[in-house]
């Protein structure tokens, strides 16, 4: 019973850095996947996704990263393939200034207001 | 008055807010990006369908004129619809077609080309689906009309071809 024992904790010692070593492989690749658009799936991550094209993505990622590619490299490459939709975080660029903008036009358009009505009261 | 001008406003805006939504609706909501032409390399290497060895697709491409490459799997049923236009494109023999048989099983991938025919000139591999990212692909079947001297991308067919495809790269490639 006692052998039973030991032999069961060094199992779950055993399980438990083999996944531990699984995960820092792939943990690159889980960082940048996140960051890329699924564009077969809707709303889905790269990394969410199951779809043969986001199972590619991540193998062709994992070489990028052994042949010593850093993030941003990776990025720009699919970028080359895939156009600006495919990372989540757009660039600020012509098209997407308004993006960016508009928020803190609200915010200095919304804080006037907020000034204008204090003032008259 | 204000009230009217209340209402105007909001009917206005209602207005505005629906022809916006109508024509989001129109959009096709599937995603292709722009052809980066300049951004394509075929710099990579592939094992062939029917011998061990490896290439690099740049040297598939040497010859003067236009190449096509197809992308198909003998388990994409599009791929079975679309292969009489292939076979069609090669009788032409204007071209050269290139096949990326994308995560496919070799014995299938052979048994498929026996059934239907094979209207390729060269056929590589590409069990990881990585060769395919390359071209900028997005799955099966997709084909490229390619000019050999300048290497870029005069056409893009994302889906199977058919009779519409077909006219284009017919009217391209005389």
């Amino acid at each position: 019973m006692k052998k039973i024992k030991i032999l069961f904790k060094l199992l779950i010692i055993f399980l438990f850095f083999q996944n531990y070593s699984l995960a820092e492989i792939s943990q690159d690749v889980d960082k940048i996947s996140k960051n890329l658009r699924c564009l077969i799936c809707q709303g889905q991550s790269v990394y969410d996704s199951q779809s043969d094209f986001a199972l590619s993505m991540k193998i062709l990622i994992q070489n990028k990263i052994d042949e010593g590619k850093n993030e941003e490299q990776i990025y720009d490459f699919l970028k080359t393939k895939y156009g600006d939709w495919i990372v989540y975080d757009p660039e600020i660029s012509k098209n997407t200034v308004l993006l960016w903008v508009l928020p803190l036009i609200l915010f200095v358009f919304g804080g006037i207001l907020i000034l204008r009505k204090v003032s008259i009261k | 008055m204000s009230n009217n001008i209340k209402l105007i406003s909001i009917v206005l805006f209602t207005l505005f807010s629906f022809f916006i939504l109508l024509k989001g609706l129109d959009k096709s909501n599937i995603y292709s990006p722009e052809i980066k032409e300049s951004n394509v390399d075929f710099n990579f290497k592939a094992k062939y369908l029917f011998s061990e060895e490896e290439v690099f697709i740049n040297d598939l491409l040497n010859d003067e004129g236009m190449s096509l490459i197809n992308i198909w799997a003998s388990w994409c049923l599009p791929c079975r619809d679309e292969h009489a236009y292939l076979l069609n494109l090669k009788s032409l023999n204007k071209l050269s077609i290139i096949g990326i048989n994308y995560k496919d099983d070799e014995k299938n991938a052979k048994q498929f080309l026996s059934e239907l025919g094979n209207p390729y000139t060269n056929i590589i591999t590409d069990p990881m689906g990585i060769n395919s990212i390359e071209l900028g692909a997005f799955g099966v079947p997709e084909t490229y009309l390619i000019d050999n001297k300048s290497k870029l991308i005069i056409h893009k067919f994302i889906g199977p071809l058919d009779d519409k495809a077909f006219a284009k790269l017919y009217d391209i490639i005389q």
